[in-house]
């Protein structure tokens, strides 16, 4: 890798590693002081590396820089002085035997714990999201902004408070209890879940960025797996729903960043490899049967997903799938899936009489959904709900995509 | 709350035949679901069951003389026991003769559910 793309590369992978270690040594309170070590690090990296060349080990130097940094920093007192200001009553002795321990062991453990920290339940999803790509996995501000389609200034308070609030509940660096550990693991799910659909959903026409944001989602939820303690069938669940969605990735958008619809995408492009990854997590997820989450249903609904071919089988069990997941959890979404699944496995008119019944007057997949149904019953009505729909759409990409069936009611009439 | 009450299946239908009922009470069920009315409920299987009598006698089913006995219950949000009594409508367990789903309203508050 060419020197100007491998610091970028390693800021993307080594940032978050350093930052959790250095805030697990330096307590959540000075989560700054660790961000801005962390940060000196590389920036030493952009002033050396071009006159003096890549180092052997690069990770190796950055560490290895960090950790003089860290030292440097508590050496020149001004923590000392700050921390017991903070915690008076911590004993000076126990303060100086602060190590920066930076070996894989140590980094995963802190990696891990920071998440359960940035995903305290005391925390907005809002905050959650935001501290965990900017500590966790080193998106820069500009990066945050861009996939939330907002500014800098707007990411930059939403930090600000999160870390406010980080202080103020006094949240600690450390692993949930075993009697904890199960409610904890929830939130923290939901977030990777959040921090994957951010990226898989979100409207920011950088593609790199969208994927990135994904894939630190799932690398995050794998560190969960290969922990023996957090390695609980609804992890595997979630790990596995994640790499079915992921294996469509190049599949459903064109180059200029428009959706391609399910049934109008190349199979050629889903990613195959992922596609048994997940059928494989989905496998380990499944050892206890009694022990079914709303991730284990989803996954199994995106598995059947990944097979093209418009069975009875494959939409009958998507229809039961629907079934259960919405007595476990509604969702306005999975309300219309489960409709569309009707459709295909019961037929139109059954489906359409049940979507009359849902209440989504709002919601433009609603008229969409209706739209669908009506198309081949009766074109004139399925134009009307298609047109409803589009005024309701509030992005391009929506808009277009119904657009585009309106047109296609069209060449029908 | 809706109490389905009707005759073990296992007795009057062959084996497809419940699994047909099974698919139509998950499809109704599902479509309750779908529009968030949905509380809680649980199928009751016929087999293996006590009655345990006044005088603390324990008998295996069946459950006295009727046929139809509960076999289930679903606990659904509606406004009233109009509402509520709309959904059974829907339930499958009517396509028996002699079936029934009773809708009783279930003490929360002021609620009715």
């Amino acid at each position: 890798m060419e020197q100007q793309e491998l610091i970028p590369h390693l800021f993307r992978t080594e940032f978050g590693k350093i930052t959790a270690v250095l805030c697990k040594a330096f307590g959540i309170e000075n989560i700054e002081i660790a961000e801005d070590l962390a940060g000196e690090t590389f920036l030493a990296a952009l002033e050396t590396w071009p006159y003096k060349g890549t180092p052997p080990n690069p990770t190796a130097w950055l560490y290895m820089v960090a950790k003089n940094k860290a030292k440097n920093y508590l050496s020149r007192g001004e923590f000392f002085s700050k921390k017991i200001t903070i915690e008076i009553k911590s004993a000076s002795s126990e303060i100086e035997e602060i190590e920066i321990d930076l070996s894989d062991k140590n980094i995963t453990d802190s990696q891990l714990q920071m998440l359960f920290a940035v995903c305290h339940p005391s925390l907005s999803t809002e905050s959650q999201i935001v501290l965990s790509l900017r500590v966790l996995c080193g998106f820069g501000i500009e990066e945050i902004a861009n996939a939330f389609l907002t500014n800098k200034e707007t990411i930059n308070k939403r930090l600000y408070r999160a870390k406010e609030k980080l202080r103020a509940e006094k949240i600690t660096i450390e692993f949930p209890g075993e009697k904890q550990i199960n409610n904890r693991l929830d939130t923290v799910l939901i977030t990777l879940y959040l921090l994957f659909s951010e990226g898989y959903y979100s409207e920011s026409s950088d593609t790199v960025l969208r994927e990135d944001l994904c894939l630190e989602a799932m690398r995050l939820t794998y560190l969960l797996i290969e922990n023996e303690q957090t390695n609980q069938p609804n992890v595997n669940a979630l790990f596995s729903l994640m790499c079915f969605h992921a294996s469509r990735f190049a599949a459903r958008k064109t180059g200029n960043g428009e959706i391609i619809l399910y049934h109008n995408q190349d199979e050629n492009l889903w990613n195959r490899e992922l596609i048994a990854k997940g059928a494989y997590y989905l496998h380990e997820a499944c050892r206890d049967k009694n022990n079914i989450s709303k991730y284990h249903l989803e996954a199994t609904i995106a598995y059947w997903n990944t097979q093209k071919a418009d069975t009875k089988e494959k939409w009958e069990n998507i229809l039961q799938l629907y079934n259960v997941l919405l007595q476990m959890e509604y969702s306005p979404i999975a309300a219309l899936n489960r409709t569309y699944a009707l459709a295909k496995a019961n037929g139109k008119p059954e489906a359409i009489i049940e979507a009359e019944k849902l209440n989504l007057a709002d919601n433009h997949f609603y008229f969409t959904l209706l739209g669908e149904l009506y198309t081949g019953i009766d074109n004139e009505i399925a134009k009307q709900n298609f047109q409803k729909a589009f005024s309701l759409a509030k992005t391009n990409t929506d808009k277009q995509t119904i657009q585009k069936k309106i047109e296609k009611i069209h060449s029908f009439q | 709350m809706l109490i389905f009450r009707h005759e073990d299946g296992h007795n009057v239908a062959s084996p497809e035949q419940i699994q047909i009922w099974m698919k139509q009470t998950m499809d109704w069920i599902g479509g309750i679901a779908a529009q968030n009315k949905f509380v809680s409920g649980t199928g009751i299987p016929f087999d293996d069951a006590r009655v345990v009598h006044h005088n603390k006698v324990v008998t295996n089913g069946p459950f006295g003389e009727i046929k139809e006995t509960i076999g289930g219950f679903i606990i659904v949000k509606a406004e009233n026991a109009d509402e509520a009594a709309e959904f059974a409508k829907g339930s499958p367990v009517l396509q028996g003769e002699g079936n029934t789903v009773e809708v009783r309203k279930i003490i929360k508050g002021n609620s009715m559910k």
